[in-house]
């Protein structure tokens, strides 16, 4: 079969070269890194930002007179204002900066949950969630007598949303969704859903960890309250994860954690509050890996996000017809690339996914294996994991190409073992 | 099967280990079991669960059932092959001489171990060496309670 050529104002090669990581060989064999959606690798241009702030700014922010902290206090500012622009926020004070996904998930649960919602209240989830947007609510639902309620998901694995109105009733206070699934590759209506909760007056969580990476984000066009997603899965550090919140419920929440940085003043019999959003940003934040951020987020912009979501919309397409042509597995998510991210998950039937996992591992091929940290939807598809390959920028179809021959020797490898 | 062979794949899913897989020995459970237990690797989804029948000090029947990948159930199905009829301390000893083959200590004699030493490879593979090690924490874990309730 002739490969697929990736459109020419995308031009995957000389993306490569920015990408120090994928000049390196994995058992002797060229590294094909697909597991982008447990974390992306990182440009040049990001790891040089990071080396660049410890050789010439490093400095606490928000606090010092001295020059270096006034260069560090700017840069991170900056890096707010951008994450905004990236995403549409109306204005950089709506962005807080945590640790990842899952804290700006729980930030909400505690700072805004445990003021928001008490017994017989009514928080919806979905059947596909990961459990960082799954264990919060949970534990909230416990704390305060709420109950929780899921979306399910179809054999296609898609929401089932023909009886949304009626399911998202009066008592629901909150309704919670991932952008894209983790595990599934599945886009979810989000316009949709937050429209239904808001009709309810409900408030609406979106879990962007696999959106914004990947896909044009607008968060007044979703006009979702909250959108959380981190910085590593789109070519930022570790550690640095951003809450998107509406400015008014920000600002009527009480504080997440306390400490320094979060308060205006203090006195011995109590404290008040610093403004929106520095009132949730207690303590040191993680300055560096903030500012190195900006260089993802530029990166991604120079590219264009359009073009991102076009290229990785390509790949999947070829993957998924490259695995369909494999007539024994069993594919997850729906069929049609323009419907899921740049995720195919799939099995053999009679090869546990750990198997799989470690053969293509061999063929220099990294995959994720498992669960996905979505237990409850691979229960939903009766299965104990999936194989999981995750695209990005840098992908090529020829790196698709290795991984149906890494799939085709597992195959040869296990014979018709366990059939 | 490609010429260049991955002499430390083969060594992982040598042949006796694709057997056990693919026609798992003692699979089920048993009526009445002496001792019972069952664990998982939550990061693979791995289940192993053992019956094990006990007359006088040795053990008299054995059953699993489990879920998994090749190497936690072949190695589940193996250890029921190996510990039938030992006493407990054989059991115990067995265990300790597994053990001690799969984290790589020097003072094991593989070959004591029967087909078990066909699990040396999952060694070369730290990742998977909880799938191997999985039967028998469950089997360890049952015998604890087990003695803890007799004494």
């Amino acid at each position: 079969m002739k490969p697929l050529r990736v459109r020419s104002m995308f031009d995957v090669a000389s993306i490569r070269e920015d990408f120090p990581i994928l000049q390196r060989q994995v058992h002797g064999k060229p590294l094909v890194y697909l597991d982008n959606a447990a974390t992306t690798q990182k440009p040049r241009a990001v790891i040089e930002a990071l080396v660049h702030f410890y050789e010439h700014h490093n400095a606490n922010i928000h606090r010092a007179i001295h020059a270096l902290g006034e260069e560090a206090t700017a840069a991170y500012e900056e890096t707010r204002a951008s994450v905004a622009r990236f995403i549409n926020a109306p204005r950089p004070e709506c962005i807080v900066f945590t640790r990842n996904t899952t804290e700006a998930i729980n930030l909400v649960a505690y700072a805004w949950g445990r003021q928001n919602i008490g017994p017989g209240d009514e928080i919806v989830l979905t059947e596909m969630e990961h459990h960082s947007n799954l264990v919060p609510w949970q534990r909230l639902a416990q704390e305060t007598g709420a109950t929780v309620k899921y979306i399910g998901v179809s054999d296609e694995g898609t929401l089932a949303l023909n009886d949304l109105g009626s399911f998202i009733g009066e008592r629901v206070k909150l309704v919670a969704v991932t952008h894209v699934s983790n595990a599934l590759g599945t886009i979810n209506p989000v316009e949709e859903i937050v429209a239904a909760a808001h009709r309810r007056g409900a408030v609406a969580v979106v879990d962007g960890a696999q959106g914004a990476p990947h896909m044009p984000v607008d968060v007044q066009a979703l006009d979702c309250d909250f959108y959380a997603f981190s910085a590593h899965k789109m070519l930022g550090p570790t550690g640095v994860g951003v809450l998107y919140g509406r400015y008014e419920l920000l600002d009527a929440m009480q504080p997440f954690l306390s400490g320094g940085e979060m308060i205006r003043r203090v006195r011995l019999d109590g404290a008040n509050w610093n403004d929106v959003p520095w009132k949730f940003e207690a303590g040191t934040p993680n300055v560096a890996d903030v500012i190195a951020f900006s260089a993802a987020l530029d990166y991604l912009t120079a590219l264009g996000m359009a073009n991102v979501r076009a290229h990785e919309e390509e790949l999947t397409a070829y993957a998924l017809r490259r695995l369909r042509q494999r007539e024994e597995l069993i594919i997850y998510g729906p069929l049609d690339a323009s419907r899921r991210g740049g995720v195919v998950s799939f099995n053999y039937p009679d090869i546990h996914p750990h198997d799989v996992g470690t053969i293509l591992d061999r063929e220099g091929v990294a995959i994720r294996a498992g669960h996905h940290c979505a237990q409850p939807l691979m229960n939903r598809f009766g299965v104990a994991g999936t194989v999981r390959a995750s695209f990005y920028i840098y992908n090529t179809v020829e790196e698709v190409d290795a991984l149906l021959q890494g799939i085709e020797k597992v195959r040869a490898f296990f014979g018709d073992a366990g059939r | 099967m490609p010429v260049d062979r991955d002499v430390e794949l083969d060594e992982l899913y040598r042949e006796i280990i694709l057997d056990h897989y693919r026609n798992p020995r003692n699979r089920g459970s048993l009526e009445e079991p002496s001792l019972s237990g069952e664990g998982d690797n939550p990061l693979c989804g791995d289940e192993v669960k053992l019956d094990v029948a006990i007359q006088g000090d040795h053990v008299a029947g054995v059953r699993f059932l489990g879920r998994g990948c090749s190497i936690s159930q072949a190695s589940a199905s193996m250890l029921t092959q190996a510990i039938m009829g030992l006493s407990l301390d054989e059991v115990e000893a067995l265990f300790e001489s597994f053990k001690g083959m799969m984290y790589g200590s020097d003072q094991v004699d593989a070959e004591s171990l029967g087909d078990l030493e066909a699990l040396q490879g999952v060694r070369k593979f730290p990742v998977r060496v909880k799938c191997a090690t999985l039967a028998w924490n469950v089997l360890q874990e049952a015998l604890d309670r087990h003695r803890k309730a007799k004494t």
